[in-house]
């Protein structure tokens, strides 16, 4: 059976891509796209580490099909810092140490930034339930939720609503 | 997995005459979060993946003219979330949806594959029945409505015919003083499978329970509509002997498992006490107290 051409923006610019019916997003992404940041962890959509923007809603990469991405807006980790300037959330992500073997940080990111732009003035619990689907088997998790909540209140002092290429 | 075709119709009736030719090895697609995961299990190896996401029906949430509520069988939980209205009247079925996996799965996961899935745990479906829900099937013979508790055949089957498709849940309109709640019972705080889930929809006037309606949900090969323990609630005032009443029949009600998360002795009664905590809550609702 011959491929599927799916045409689709992907962080902002149009993409187009050959893809397999049952190639999932993260397969395209990682494939024939080239955006290697989205992780595969589980790919049954429990750790979140394939996290990724679709129409502004964040989904696991690995729970859809990249048929699906036809004229629909996808956002990855890579569109997330402005060329050399990193997000506030990848800036604090390091300045606290909110990483260690780094698998699950793309997840976390794309995560927090959807939670961010959601809620700008989270609570800590908001935070962790908004994260219960990202899986860290390093951090314990607090020095993320300590990031992303210190990065909020960073961002409300400097009146940054969004940040985006 | 080769020879795959997927096709994301912008019609129903272009979805159940590509879906009914395609027979048993065709697979409807709502938000693909059980139907992935199966595919990359090797559990299911479909020809035909049918997305139902472009056709408008499926994925809309109307206000009926009745008050009621229509609700696509696609639509994420994240999106019912977000409506306006349909958490304030359904507050029940809200958080049972909500109830489905994480954030990310919430940006996809419906009801309608909830209730398909076929999961005699699914969260949204003992909410769905105490909600009184009926819901609407569209096939190659064309549409009939059914109730959703008559949806469930087995664990992974249910009785919709071959070629139909799940289009829509009706929610009934609400009198005052009526309203409902979902709980369930998991060894973790989050995002875990039910051991036991309870339904409980009703109406209170000056106090007097005067409709009641109990979905269980994993105790049993299907999920459950027990009528017995909606009897001891109606007429009464909640009071505890209505209440012991109405959790005795829910745990009579029970045929469930032993398993990893459960046993059988354990599950059944906390569907017992789940029953009480559960009603306590939409009395709570439906009183005024939220």
């Amino acid at each position: 059976m011959s491929k599927l051409h799916v045409s689709t923006t992907i962080n902002g610019e149009p993409a187009e891509f050959l893809c397999e019916p049952y190639d999932t997003m993260l397969d395209a992404l990682r494939g024939p796209l080239g955006l290697t940041g989205s992780k595969e962890g589980c790919a049954s959509g429990d750790c979140g580490a394939c996290s990724i923007m679709l129409d502004d809603r964040l989904v696991c990469s690995c729970l859809m099909l990249s048929a699906e991405a036809e004229g629909h807006d996808i956002r990855t980790i890579e569109g997330m810092a402005k060329g050399e300037h990193l997000h506030p959330l990848q800036q604090k992500f390091l300045e606290m140490a909110a990483l260690q073997c780094g698998i699950c940080t793309s997840g976390m990111l794309v995560a927090s930034d959807a939670l961010l732009q959601k809620n700008p003035r989270p609570s800590e619990e908001e935070v962790r339930f908004w994260l219960a689907g990202n899986l860290c088997r390093c951090t314990g998790y607090d020095k993320i939720v300590r990031a992303v909540l210190e990065t909020a209140a960073d961002m409300r002092e400097q009146g940054i609503r969004e940040f985006r290429q | 997995m080769t020879d795959i075709q997927y096709l994301s119709p912008r019609t129903l009736d272009e979805a159940i005459s590509a879906f009914a030719a395609a027979g048993s090895a065709a697979r409807i697609m709502a938000g693909g979060t059980d139907l992935l995961v199966q595919m990359r299990s090797g559990a299911v190896r479909p020809g035909l993946i049918v997305d139902i996401k472009k056709i408008a029906e499926m994925t809309t949430i109307e206000e009926t003219a009745e008050g009621g509520f229509r609700v696509g069988a696609a639509v994420p939980g994240a999106v019912l979330a977000e409506h306006p209205r349909f958490g304030k009247v359904w507050p029940g079925v809200l958080e049972a949806v909500n109830l489905i996996g994480s954030t990310q799965v919430q940006g996809r996961a419906s009801a309608g594959g909830n209730l398909c899935n076929g999961s005699p745990a699914g969260d949204s479906v003992p909410a769905m029945i105490a909600a009184g829900a009926i819901v609407t099937l569209q096939g190659p013979n064309g549409r009939r409505e059914m109730p959703v508790e008559n949806v469930p055949a087995g664990p992974g089957r249910t009785n919709l015919l071959p070629g139909e498709i799940l289009v829509s849940f009706t929610l009934p309109p609400r009198p005052k003083g009526s309203s409902d709640a979902y709980l369930r019972m998991i060894p973790r705080t989050e995002m875990d499978i039910a051991v036991v889930g309870v339904g409980v929809s009703l109406t209170l006037k000056d106090g007097v329970c005067t409709t009641a309606r109990v979905g269980l949900g994993a105790v049993a090969p299907t999920v459950l509509l027990v009528e017995a323990a909606a009897k001891a609630l109606i007429g009464s005032k909640l009071d505890d002997a209505a209440l012991n009443a109405a959790a005795s029949a829910c745990s009579a009600a029970c045929r469930p498992i032993d398993d990893k998360r459960g046993t059988i002795a354990y599950r059944t009664k906390v569907a017992g006490v789940l029953l009480k905590r559960t009603a306590a809550i939409a009395a709570q609702r439906a009183a005024g107290g939220n």
